[in-house]
């Protein structure tokens, strides 16, 4: 639908778990009020600051003005769990860090989504090998919704990251909520 | 700023039992374990030497001893020394803490309690670090985890 | 009043303490560290760290892995001086094999070190006012931050973390615009960097939560072993590219800036001296880069001969010493970092109990820390 303009589909070269989810039957009959919705909740999600290492460096060089994350709508930045959308796991995850971040994924309210952004989030990254307190990857913790790799990512990965979680908001159904076997574990 | 030997001269006279070995890129001063304490404050009361900054202390595993390192530089002089300490039992290690001097040191002890299981005599609060209570001491050689470590 | 006895004694008691938490998930507090404060009414009693949430064991796993592969562990420990951390271990490196690099690669490795530290203190500038409640320095530092990092991946390809100075020189040689470009970046920091000045030092309001807060005397800063611009603002003189000269900084004229204040106004003087500093540094050394290899011939595995081997470099945050024990093998025996932040970050019970929880910022931003160096 055309309300706002938004990247055609084959510009999304590497989205076949959403390729997946179209032809394994993920609802994709929308209408007038899920669209709506989705355009409201697609195009404001609200971040969680939440940077443990390197990864924040370039999370809030997004937010600077070369390249401004305030266009696709996540600027506001929220200090508290219970008002933020999207938790953005930014940096390594040690095992000391375990029990808080399950707590701070618990105290946000639904829809809530998880990006993981930088190698270490995604696996472990380079602590992989050899470290004693380090998790290999935060989906050992919680559900992630999108992967974005690099050491760290550019700013424009963590937007192109951004996007693929708009396009999968859209794909999400008012009568049919999103239950948790879509999340791609 | 005294050069190596005139400081190494100094400390023979106020210490006796030193020894220093030969070869090594700073001055490095050995003590006996039970008398860190009193050498280390002469060593920052004396006039001539003034090492009042303790750069940073750690501790080696060599597997039949531990040795206790501390990095001393003065900030009037800005010479540095290296003030070493072995620790020949394993199974409870123990020494003076350096606190009442450097009240630094009461962090740098803390990490190696955390890392090496060293305990210090007369510390306001040793408690571990970094790690929980019920893990072992990593940085030591013979230190396993199955678990968590992925070796390559 | 009446009222007020049974307040003190049904709700605080004598002897019961009023503990808040502050993080490990906090705005203000730049990474992961806990504080523990205790309060009374908005006026801090006592406040004790913890920290080991983002302890990874970089030091075992130096144990494990070869010298050239260490670099890429160094650069995340404190990420805003990452060349300046490599350049430590490498200095090591080349001292215990008695490897001599050329000239080339101490002008550039020189030029790099600074070009580092005023894009470090960029990102303290904006981080420190953002805590403040001035939203608009975190726009301004980050976009002249940008341009530094333009010139970091035109000549290494990537903008944070780089791994570029290596064991015998440098990886591969600067761009063939490094010269230019790092010019043109200095012409056009000299007319933005008044404009900071105008935004926050002269202003009224931030002088008020800035001027006698914090006061730390200069033998505190020596008992705890604070380095660094936050050594300076006490009139401690401990810059390590004066004490022990490396790389290119002997063949340069530079002032050390030290403060008397004490506060956390001078520490913040110190750093926008510093700034402008670093500036000079880099005009003194950019037109003269003498010509030759990038690198010095290095074995393909590096072996330390056993001993022990050690070296201090001047961080953007304070004295970063490097302690290596080897036994005659590629990976070391025993490694140990001194990093700066790990004192830095102690002295906060002193200079921060008596004052008000905002207050309680300020200090933490002007001490400038980085939990990941303190965690390792």
């Amino acid at each position: 639908m055309g309300i706002i303009k938004s990247m055609k589909d084959e510009d999304f070269k590497d989205s076949e778990s959403l390729e997946l989810l179209k032809t394994s039957g993920h609802n994709f009959f929308l209408t007038t009020i899920d669209d709506l919705l989705n355009w409201g909740r697609s195009n404001s999600v609200w971040p969680l600051t939440f940077a443990t290492s390197c990864c924040g460096i370039e999370m809030m060089a997004a937010g600077a003005s070369r390249h401004d994350f305030a266009r696709f709508g996540i600027e506001v930045y929220r200090a508290s769990p219970r008002q933020a959308d999207v938790i953005v796991v930014a940096g390594t995850i040690v095992h000391k860090m375990v029990p808080i971040l399950k707590r701070l994924y618990d105290q946000m309210p639904d829809p809530k989504y998880v990006i993981a952004m930088g190698a270490c989030a995604v696996s472990g990254g380079p602590f992989f090998y050899n470290s004693y307190s380090v998790v290999r990857g935060v989906d050992h913790v919680i559900p992630v919704d999108v992967y974005i790799p690099g050491c760290p990512p550019r700013p424009e990965a963590l937007l192109y990251g951004v996007m693929q979680l708009q396009r999968k908001i859209k794909g999400e159904s008012f009568t049919n909520p999103a239950d948790q076997t879509d999340r791609i574990l | 700023m005294l050069n190596k030997e005139e400081i190494s001269e100094i400390i023979r006279t106020l210490v006796p039992e030193a020894v220093f070995p030969e070869g090594t890129q700073l001055l490095e001063v050995i003590v006996p374990a039970e008398k860190i304490f009193p050498i280390a404050e002469q060593l920052k009361t004396d006039s001539r030497l003034a090492f009042d900054y303790l750069i940073s202390q750690t501790a080696v595993d060599f597997v039949s001893k531990f040795t206790v390192v501390c990095h001393l530089d003065s900030t009037q002089f800005r010479h540095l020394i290296v003030l070493k300490a072995e620790l020949v039992d394993r199974e409870n290690p123990a020494i003076d803490s350096l606190t009442a001097l450097y009240p630094t040191a009461e962090f740098f002890e803390r990490e190696i309690f955390d890392l090496f299981g060293i305990r210090f005599n007369n510390h306001p609060n040793l408690k571990r670090l970094f790690l929980e209570d019920n893990y072992g001491y990593p940085l030591r050689k013979d230190f396993r985890d199955e678990v968590n470590i992925i070796e390559r | 009043m009446m009222s007020e006895e049974i307040i003190k004694d049904v709700i605080v008691g004598e002897n019961e303490d009023y503990i808040i938490n502050m993080g490990p998930q906090h705005p203000s507090t730049h990474g992961v560290l806990r504080l523990e404060v205790c309060l009374k009414g908005e006026t801090v009693k006592y406040l004790i760290p913890h920290i080991g949430y983002i302890h990874r064991g970089i030091e075992k796993m130096c144990e494990a892995i070869t010298y050239p592969q260490i670099i890429h562990l160094t650069d995340r420990m404190d990420y805003l001086s990452a060349h300046i951390n490599n350049e430590a271990v490498c200095m090591v490196v080349e001292d215990a094999m008695q490897i001599e690099v050329p000239e080339r690669v101490k002008y550039i490795r020189t030029i790099l070190d600074e070009l580092n530290r005023i894009a470090s203190h960029q990102l303290w500038w904006c981080a420190f006012g953002m805590d403040l409640g001035a939203l608009t320095s975190f726009f301004y530092g980050l976009r002249d931050r940008e341009y530094i990092l333009d010139i970091f991946e035109e000549s290494f390809g990537s903008r944070l973390l780089h791994s570029f100075v290596a064991p015998g020189g440098l990886m591969h040689d600067v761009h063939p615009n490094f010269q230019k470009r790092t010019k043109e970046f200095i012409k056009y920091f000299k007319t933005k960097l008044p404009e900071y000045d105008q935004l926050l030092t002269g202003n009224i309001i931030f002088q008020n939560r800035a001027k006698g807060i914090g006061l730390m005397s200069r033998e505190t800063a020596i008992g705890y072993g604070v380095t660094g611009p936050s050594g300076r603002g006490s009139n401690l003189a401990c810059d390590v590219r004066k004490i022990a000269p490396y790389g290119a900084y002997d063949k340069v004229q530079f002032n050390e800036i030290l403060e008397t204040g004490c506060d956390v106004f001078a520490r913040y003087q110190v750093r926008m001296a510093e700034m402008w500093e670093s500036m000079s540094i880099i005009e003194q050394l950019i037109d003269n880069i003498p010509e030759g290899e990038f690198t010095a011939k290095m074995k393909p595995i590096i072996k330390l001969p056993a001993g022990e081997y050690y070296r201090r470099v001047e961080t953007a945050r304070g004295e970063l010493s490097v302690y290596v024990v080897s036994d005659g093998n590629k990976s070391p025996y025993r490694m140990k970092f001194r990093t700066p932040n790990f004192s830095n970050l102690f002295v906060m019970n002193e200079i921060a109990s008596g004052y008000k929880i905002a207050d309680l910022i300020a200090i933490s931003g002007s001490l400038d820390l980085v939990i990941p160096d303190i965690d390792r």
